[in-house]
């Protein structure tokens, strides 16, 4: 798949009301394959910082013998960052404001996700 | 895990970098492989190869770009089985700062290397001594200083 093929693969993700930015991520390396962020998001940081955590719950939840992460939702004050694991062991991460419709980025999410497989 | 310093105002941006990034062992020294910090390392000869290799990569890809027309790398990755070698320089006051880590991939990340380096690179520059470009080693004078840094660097 081209760059121009993640990039476009992240559309849905983006096109929610709310959202501020989204990602492909390489999951081993937390190194950016593609993004489409709004100004001020620091995409390399976010990367590495979500794939890190991804993997660290991802272990956790083996270890809890509940099988590996389909969807992560962590909330913050002012905003919120959602991830879902691709099976290429890419991530699909979203940037979003605190309100937004979190089931709506997560199907766009898991759209994506099918999509870069 | 220990870090030791030759030059005094690389340790604090070392402890961070290595806490920060996760990084297993790191090595700060001159391009011409003069070492002026390291964490993690257990053997002085073992921080001798890893110098004499980091500075010989350093030069070698250094002199690629400069036969490219190219300015000189920003960093150079090599992704292993089990481990990964980041290797970048730094611009400082007392001349550029050749930085190798190695980190264990069931740890760490490129990403978060690459993240911490550039927090590594602004401290670095920061805390480094201003007016004071280091002084070149000549070829006839290497080995003293190494063994000196070495004493430095394992408290000998």
């Amino acid at each position: 798949m081209s760059k121009n093929g993640y990039e476009s693969a992240l559309n849905g993700v983006t096109a929610v009301r709310g959202v501020r930015g989204a990602m492909v991520v390489a999951g081993g390396d937390g190194l950016v394959v593609a993004e489409s962020l709004m100004e001020g998001i620091k995409g390399a940081a976010v990367a590495a910082l979500a794939a890190s955590l991804a993997t660290r719950l991802g272990r956790a939840m083996e270890a809890g013998g509940v099988g590996g992460g389909v969807f992560w939702h962590l909330q913050a004050e002012r905003g919120a960052l959602l991830v879902v694991p691709a099976r290429s062991g890419m991530l699909i991460v979203a940037i979003a404001e605190p309100g937004v419709n979190a089931g709506l980025v997560r199907l766009e999410l898991l759209k994506a996700a099918e999509g870069v497989a | 895990m220990t870090a030791r310093a030759v030059e005094s105002w690389t340790l604090e941006p070392l402890t961070t970098f290595v806490q920060e990034a996760g990084v297993r062992l790191v090595l700060l020294m001159t391009p011409a492989g003069q070492v002026l910090a390291q964490s993690g390392f257990a053997r002085a000869v073992d921080v001798m190869s890893a110098a004499a290799l980091g500075a010989a990569i350093f030069a070698s890809t250094t002199e690629m770009a400069r036969q490219l027309g190219e300015p000189p790398f920003a960093g150079l990755a090599h992704h292993g089985e089990k481990h990964g070698i980041f290797l970048s320089s730094v611009s400082t006051d007392r001349g550029p700062v050749v930085v190798l880590a190695v980190y264990d991939l069931a740890a760490t990340s490129l990403g978060l290397v690459q993240l911490f380096f550039d927090q590594l690179a602004a401290d670095l520059r920061g805390a480094s001594p201003k007016g004071s470009e280091q002084k070149q080693v000549l070829a006839a004078d290497f080995e003293r200083e190494l063994t000196n840094s070495l004493n430095s660097l394992f408290g000998r």
